[in-house]
């Protein structure tokens, strides 16, 4: 229990200082980089690599491959639709969700698994 | 185009909005360390790169910039939506940075000092999101932003101010 909270607290902290970089620079497409920071990831594996070991944070940043081409995808999708589209920004972004998960899990269960 | 700092931008942020952030990126960590733990690394792995904050960045800048058109008397709706837009854009290109951060992180903690590799990593993400941005300049589609369609690769023609 301990340790989740700790990665709670850890993985908050790094989320946030990311997205208060995102807030304070102009123009959007720039601060839109760090909607992409490795926050969670630096706060996962610096974690990990205390707890479980340098291997087992590899094998983590292996994955990792999969599920940043499906971020890539997604936040495609996300663009597209918002520029497109008459949908709100929420409405995209959760119902898009889903091209990450079939992405991710697809890339990793084919080629990476 | 010029990459401006706008520290007043964090004013117009609510607490409550830092808040969900704060939440969903603690939530996503500790979500990303109980998969591990029951699953495995390689699945757990995969919730690294999870948008989880995504949804509450794109609505907030949707809703910051609605705000300041609805301001001047203006419908701010769709100009919200090209906002969120334009960042989801700048998300993408700092995802395939991401994959460049994923694979010298694998490649390189095993044998290496996690504090360099991860600190140097971090380094090359930058760099490579910089690097892209300059070859796609996605901002061409900004709100307000005039330059020539011809500079845009990746978006459609430029949004003329109102």
């Amino acid at each position: 229990m301990k340790v989740i909270l700790i990665r709670f607290l850890i993985g908050g902290v790094a989320v946030s200082l990311f997205a208060i970089l995102g807030d304070v620079f102009k123009p959007k497409s720039f601060a839109g980089l760090f909607g992409a920071a490795p926050s969670v990831a630096l706060a996962t594996l610096g974690l990990t690599v205390a707890n479980d070991g340098k291997h087992y944070a590899a094998t983590e940043a292996n994955s990792m491959v999969a599920a940043a081409v499906a971020f890539f995808a997604y936040s495609s999708c996300v663009s597209w639709t918002l520029m497109h589209g008459k949908v709100s920004a929420l409405w995209v972004t959760i119902f898009s969700l889903p091209v990450w998960v079939l992405l991710a899990f697809g890339i990793w269960y084919a080629w990476i698994r | 185009m010029r990459i401006e700092i706008d520290p007043s931008a964090l004013g117009k942020t609510r607490w409550y909005e830092f808040a969900v952030r704060f939440l969903f990126g603690g939530l996503i960590t500790a979500v990303a360390g109980i998969i591990a733990k029951k699953f495995g690394p390689g699945v757990g792995g995969l919730f690294l790169a999870f948008p989880a904050t995504f949804p509450a960045s794109a609505t907030l800048i949707e809703k910051h910039e609605k705000q300041k058109k609805e301001r001047a008397g203006l419908h701010g709706s769709a100009r919200g939506r090209k906002a969120a837009s334009v960042d989801a854009a700048g998300a993408a290109i700092g995802s395939l940075a991401l994959v460049a951060f994923a694979l010298l992180v694998k490649r390189f903690l095993p044998a290496h000092s996690a504090w360099l590799v991860l600190t140097g990593s971090t380094g090359i993400w930058l760099a490579v999101s910089l690097s892209a941005r300059a070859r796609w300049p996605v901002g061409c589609a900004a709100p307000g932003n005039l330059q020539p369609a011809s500079h845009c690769t990746s978006l459609p023609a430029p949004v003329p101010l109102p």
